[in-house]
């Protein structure tokens, strides 16, 4: 019990490593990914490739169009489509 | 027979995202940037006829928004060009010299080759979504891009928060491959 209260799966380990992504993971949480990345060499390169993405979509600044935004271009779209049939 | 075909009925759906993302570097402006893109998918259904199935309809699609998004600094130009630039940095005489103390590159300040560089992984990052299955791509850019919130996500697409996640993991395992393939 004690065991499985500090240790996590590979899994479990790559879902908080998801969430740690998006500062979405708990003090707790970023204590047992850290256990884990000691010893386990999958979860340590998932890691690594998954602050890899998330640094890179940091550095390109992408954009892109909110749901409201969207919704007013394809209505607009419409529109046109409709004018131009 | 044409390597590709025109179907402008997912314009919006496929290229919106791509080709915002890439008017935004260029006009740093949200509403000009989603005009400009309005324009184009206009100035494509007027043009469709034209399309010889060459290119992609996304390269297509780009190169029409690059002659708009030309088109649109020409006309703020020609605006612009009635008013003399003046260089009248500073009258004052007491601060003779302070103007190269002021005027010295910034060692922070972002190059046109980073510039360049970034938008070049924008849409480096934007061809791997394309290749991942739409609800993937839909999440990925909603949580990571957009920036909303879980439950948000969650209202919005009518998933739970662990099918949220679990979506998320595939997306970026998926992206992340794909990057290390053509990018880093």
């Amino acid at each position: 019990m004690k065991k499985k209260f500090l240790f996590i799966s590979c899994d479990e380990a790559k879902h908080i490593c998801d969430k740690v992504q998006y500062g979405e993971a708990t003090g707790w949480e970023q204590v047992q990914l850290s256990l884990r990345l000691m010893w386990c060499k999958f979860t340590k390169s998932y890691s690594k490739s998954n602050s890899k993405l998330t640094d890179a979509i940091e550095k390109a600044h992408v954009s892109g169009l909110k749901l409201e935004e969207r919704e007013k271009l394809q209505k607009k779209f419409e529109e046109d489509l409709t004018n131009n049939q | 027979m044409p390597k590709h075909l025109i179907n402008p009925n997912n314009w919006v759906k496929q290229y919106s995202d791509y080709l915002f993302n890439y008017t935004i570097t260029r006009v740093n402006d949200r509403e000009i940037a989603q005009d400009l893109i309005s324009e184009t998918f206009l100035a494509g259904l007027k043009s469709m006829v034209n399309f010889k199935g060459e290119a992609s309809e996304r390269t297509w699609l780009i190169s029409i928004l690059k002659r708009k998004i030309i088109d649109h600094y020409r006309k703020i130009n020609s605006n612009k060009g009635k008013a003399e630039v003046r260089m009248n940095y500073n009258n004052n005489e007491d601060s003779d010299g302070d103007w190269l103390e002021e005027r010295v590159a910034d060692p922070f300040d972002k190059t046109a080759e980073d510039t360049l560089e970034n938008s070049e992984l924008g849409d480096a990052i934007y061809d791997c979504l394309e290749k991942l299955p739409e609800k993937q791509a839909d999440v990925f850019k909603m949580k990571t891009i957009l920036g909303y919130d879980t439950e948000t996500i969650c209202n919005e697409l009518d998933i739970t928060a662990s099918n949220l996640w679990v979506i998320i993991h595939r997306a970026r395992t998926a992206l992340a491959d794909c990057m290390e393939k053509n990018w880093f």
